[in-house]
């Protein structure tokens, strides 16, 4: 039986309810005459204070609260794909439907349609005996994904039934298990999970293999592996969202969740105009097609933003355990944060830092805890990678939210504002950013460039940091007056930075380098500083150097070389080359 | 709504807050009248409900009130504003009643000032240039229809002037239907109020135009309603009549001192420099109300100004401003001392939506990178200025000495401007050539050959 009890107080998102005894700690609750939905995040004695995901107004104290029986979650299933999302995951394009323009309240709606009809292909038969979280037959879910159909984690026993190859909605019954102890239990298309509770899995793996993203900067410089967690820090204007949303189009994960958390509308709108519109490159089909999107934005209510992240990573799990790989882009975490910083006010806790709550650092090392390389249930191996943006406030990465971030993540790439106001983007600093997972990804990298890559990485960051070093001497005494040698340090950084670290996402080439493409690119500025170094020691001045035509091309090939005609880059370094030497025979 | 009760007496005043006991069947948020000793009604609302107490901030202010001979009525209905075309032409309070002594407008519709999140589903992207006719912002930080793009100023800085030659000029261009402009001030003062009216009627803008003043000796509570109910306006007008209107929002940082005040008086825990903890969602649900509606005409296109507190760009202010709109314009205090109008400094200015709102068929094909060159040769001309300054120019290459009479004519003669004087963009990209073309040729990395071409000429 459902419980019953009173609104007491109301305080913005926050209401006080009275008479709920036997309520439990997050368990979703219908709140006043409207029945808006909320969770209950505290219980004292027979009260217990409920976080509402709609707006509150016009609610009274008096009106009845109501409890589900079941902790806030999600629906797991067939339809889950190209789908948007609010927080809790009611569907946007349905409740545009029921509300219109703007969305009202207490709006009802399951996430997942009930009408859509899906092909299953059993591949369990009768008589199988099967464990949580193993794969009862497929759905060809979009022409790019394959729906694996999971027994939910917490139930097992032997196959009584099945349905056999046919279109069924997702309430249909398509097995039948007899368990050990329990009975039958009925198996449809979808299951439910709580959001706040991790999935299981048998044992969780080292990272192995990069996440390729197709941004030089990030595969070459700071890779991510596939299983990991990365903190995107920048102040506002410096590319977070751009950076986010190249990584959703272009990672090699089988499946994306974006979960757009307190940010702007018009973003989530770009998302859902270029998504369709972009092709995944490997299968030419649009990227919509493996994207699930969670929008949260600024204005809709402040506890469903915090519910938001947890519905997305829990959404990914499911995949992960499938056996995909799945990247998830939370943009933001620092609006996920002071959602909670703003419902611990409303809950009158002491506060901490900057009156964030002192649970806060145990709440993002849960959330990043939640990405990782595993062996399922079942056995298969999947993966969450978790990118996270942040929003320092002021730019300055020694707030609370940046520092407990970088705890737990093992990648920083952090953007840098003077990068950003002089365009330079992605406006990712190298000189601050990290990735503790090169010597994850090592393997690979060599694998695909005969042993060079790590080398190759080292030699062009040695040069960026000596044009560091040397812009501190020219602000002294000038440009002019360097040796020749570190003249081309300069001159060698310069192009690395247009030529192979910026970035442009708008440019149909540009915004996306394969693996082999960069590591072509930063061989051919390499070889050209190699080769420079080698005139410059023999008496050939570095302006003369810079004033062959044929350098400009080489800032030009990131745009000018499409991703299957990569050997050209080859041609224009010989030709950069073969100038060089007839330099050095002049002089 | 039946009659409701009215109750006597409160229990306790503080600041802008009364609190009453006894009451039932009272909601959340919903609008309360409060009558004093003197007779005169006053509006508030409900921000925290318990059984039998409610807190009601009241946006007249409390002076006056006293705990035995107040009486408060509720309306068992949030602040809504009567809506209607009329409106335009007209000045009003925060609350949206006339100001100007002029009859109350007929009356289309009521809505709740506070609006209702619109649906990123329903959301159509913006990608409508809007020709300003200052080049510093048509050229370097297009504003497109139906984009947030505020102003970021200083005190003592013009940034009301341009706000009003932004509202005055800002056109569509190939279409004869100009702006509905709604203002809304808040916490301004009085003579800010005059030149503001004064200009509007000037140059014929006050009849497209419909003003809400909260001014500087107005309450503070009223200053939290004003844009609200600026911008309920603003959605009826746009997304009921089919027009585009652009809303002028100034001081958001006068918002936020009252956002602050009330905060205090609340006794609830402050986060960043006092300011309460839910001020980036209380300013997301004022920008967020801007934007276009697929399958309808019209459109919000919102320009909120702010006064950076001692021009820091990190403040709490500005700082969660930035995080919201798709922008934002910055004014710089070292132009402005150089008498440069408009002082727009370039290189922290923004525009998220300028990349959809530019290019062929839009502005001019060559607009992108125009632009990108602009910005990429002025930061190159500020950071060689500085080192000038150490080393001399003697020490400088000629190409460096370029780039610093480039810096010099691009703010000489792209950036500045008459407060009257409307650009066209092809005067603004014009321009921007003229500029360029004092750099040689080889510098200009990021704009194609064929442009080049076309428009660079060598001076």
């Amino acid at each position: 039986m459902a419980i019953q009890g009173k609104i007491d107080k109301i305080s913005g998102p926050v209401v006080q309810a009275e008479g709920v005894s036997g309520l439990e700690m997050h368990e979703l609750t219908m709140v006043g005459d409207a029945e808006l939905i909320g969770e209950v995040v505290r219980i004292e004695g027979t009260s217990a204070t409920i976080q509402v995901y709609e707006e509150t107004g016009g609610l009274k104290p008096g009106e009845k609260v109501v409890g589900s029986g079941m902790p806030l979650s999600v629906e797991l299933g067939p339809g889950l794909l190209q789908s948007i999302y609010d927080g809790i995951q009611r569907p946007l394009d349905v409740i545009k439907n029921l509300t219109g323009d703007f969305i009202a309240r207490g709006v009802k709606t399951p996430a997942l349609s009930r009408t859509a009809k899906w092909h299953f292909v059993p591949t369990a038969k009768v008589g199988d005996s099967v464990i949580g979280g193993a794969v009862l037959g497929t759905v060809q879910e979009t022409p790019l994904f394959q729906h694996r159909i999971l027994v939910p984690p917490n139930v097992s026993g032997t196959i009584a039934e099945i349905a056999e190859e046919g279109d069924y909605v997702i309430e249909q019954v398509i097995c039948r298990l007899r368990g050990k102890e329990k009975g039958v239990t009925e198996l449809k298309l979808y299951h439910r999970w709580p959001v706040r509770e991790p999935r299981p899995y048998i044992e969780r793996l080292e990272p192995s293999d990069p996440l390729i993203t197709g941004q030089r900067i990030i595969d070459t410089f700071f890779p991510v592996a596939k299983g990991g967690a990365v903190a995107i820090p920048g102040g506002f204007g410096t590319g977070k969202t751009i950076t986010s949303h190249q990584l959703a189009a272009w990672s090699d994960a089988e499946i994306i969740v974006y979960i757009g958390c307190g940010e702007r509308g018009n973003e989530m709108t770009e998302v859902l105009l270029t998504f369709p519109e972009w092709k995944d490159p490997k299968s030419g089909r649009p990227l919509m097609e493996r994207t699930v999107l969670i929008a949260n934005t600024s204005n809709m209510p402040v506890s469903a933003r915090e519910a938001s992240i947890y519905t997305g990573v829990t959404i990914a799990e499911y995949f992960r355990d499938m056996g995909y790989n799945v990247a998830i882009m939370a943009d933001s975490t620092s609006r996920w944060a002071e959602a909670l910083r703003e419902l611990s006010g409303r809950l009158e806790e002491m506060p901490a830092e900057e009156g964030y709550p002192s649970y806060l650092s145990s709440r993002l090392g849960e959330f990043y805890e939640r990405a990782g390389r595993v062996k399922a249930l079942n056995e298969q191996l999947g993966s969450v990678t978790l990118i996270g943006a942040v929003s320092p406030p002021g730019g300055d990465f020694s707030e609370p939210v940046t520092v407990h971030t970088k705890r737990f993540v093992r990648t920083f790439w952090a953007l840098d504002s003077a990068l950003a106001s002089m365009r330079h983007y992605p406006a990712i600093n190298w000189l601050t950013s990290y990735s503790e997972y090169t010597d994850y990804v090592e393997n690979w990298w060599n694998a695909l460039t005969n042993g060079l890559w790590r080398q190759s990485t080292i030699k062009a960051m040695d040069v960026l940091k000596r044009e560091d070093d040397l812009k501190e001497v020219i602000r002294l005494v000038g440009s002019e007056s360097l040796p020749e040698n570190e003249k081309l340090v300069m001159e060698v950084a310069r192009m690395l930075r247009e030529g192979f670290l910026q970035q442009n996402a708008y440019d149909p080439i540009d915004t996306y380098s394969s693996p082999e493409k960069q590591f072509k690119l930063l061989t051919a500025i390499l070889s050209f500083y190699e080769n420079s170094t080698k005139a410059v020691s023999k008496g050939v001045p570095v302006s003369r150097i810079m004033a062959l035509p044929s350098l400009a091309d080489i800032f030009k090939l990131r745009m000018s070389v499409p991703g299957d005609k990569i050997d050209l880059i080859d041609k224009t370094i010989n030709k950069i080359n073969s100038d060089l030497s007839s330099l050095e025979g002049k002089s | 709504m039946t009659d409701s009760i009215e109750y006597r007496g409160v229990h306790k005043i503080s600041g802008p807050l009364i609190f009453v006991e006894g009451i039932t069947g009272v909601g959340f948020n919903e609008l309360a009248e409060i009558r004093g000793d003197d007779g005169e009604t006053r509006r508030g609302r409900v921000l925290e409900i318990s059984s039998g107490v409610a807190a009601v901030e009241v946006f007249e202010g409390t002076t006056g009130l006293s705990t035995t001979s107040t009486s408060v009525k509720f309306l068992g209905r949030p602040l809504t504003i009567p809506l209607s075309t009329e409106m335009l032409g007209r000045v009003f309070n925060g609350l949206g009643e006339p100001a100007d002594g002029g009859p109350v407008p007929f009356t289309e519709d009521y809505r709740d000032v506070n609006g209702l999140p619109m649906n990123p589903y329903s959301r159509d992207y913006p990608t409508q240039f809007i020709q300003t006719g200052v080049s510093a912002i048509d050229g370097m930080d297009t504003l497109v229809r139906g984009q947030k793009l505020p102003i970021f100023s200083g005190s003592g800085l013009p940034h009301n002037l341009l706000a009003t030659q932004i509202a005055r000029q800002a056109t569509i261009r190939g279409e004869k239907e100009g702006f509905a402009v709604v203002f809304a001030a808040m916490g301004i003062k009085h003579d800010e109020a005059a030149f503001f009216k004064r200009s509007f009627e000037e140059s014929g803008a006050l009849k497209n135009s419909a003003i809400f003043l909260n001014l500087a000796d107005d309450p503070a509570v009223e200053r939290l309603v004003t844009p609200r109910s600026a911008l309920t306006l603003a959605e009826y007008l746009a997304f009921e009549q089919d027009m585009h209107v652009l809303v002028v929002i100034t001081d958001m940082t006068n918002y936020a001192e009252a956002l602050r005040e009330i905060s205090a008086a609340r006794e609830e825990v402050p986060s960043r420099k006092g300011y309460p903890g839910y001020m980036y969602s209380d300013f997301a649900s004022i920008y967020e109300r801007a934007g276009r509606i697929k399958g309808r005409k019209g459109s919000i296109t919102q320009m909120p100004v702010l006064t950076m507190p001692n021009d820091d760009i990190t403040h709490p202010i500005p700082d969660l401003t930035g995080y919201i709109t798709e922008g934002q314009i910055v004014v710089d205090r070292d132009l402005h001392r150089r008498g440069i109008y408009p002082p727009v400094n370039i290189l922290p200015s923004l525009s998220r939506l300028m990349k959809d709102g530019i290019g062929k068929g839009k502005t001019r094909e060559d607009h992108g990178q125009v632009t990108s060159q602009l910005y990429s040769a002025y930061s190159k001309a500020q950071e060689l200025r500085s080192l000038s300054a150490i080393i001399g120019e003697e020490g400088m290459t000629d190409k460096d000495r370029d780039y610093l009479k480039f810096g010099e004519a691009y703010e000489q003669r792209f950036l500045r401007q008459k407060f009257d004087e409307n650009r066209t963009l092809e005067t603004t990209l014009d321009l921007a050539w003229q500029m360029l073309s004092v750099l040689p040729e080889s510098e200009l990395s990021r704009i194609s050959d064929k442009y080049v071409k076309a428009y660079y000429k060598r001076s």
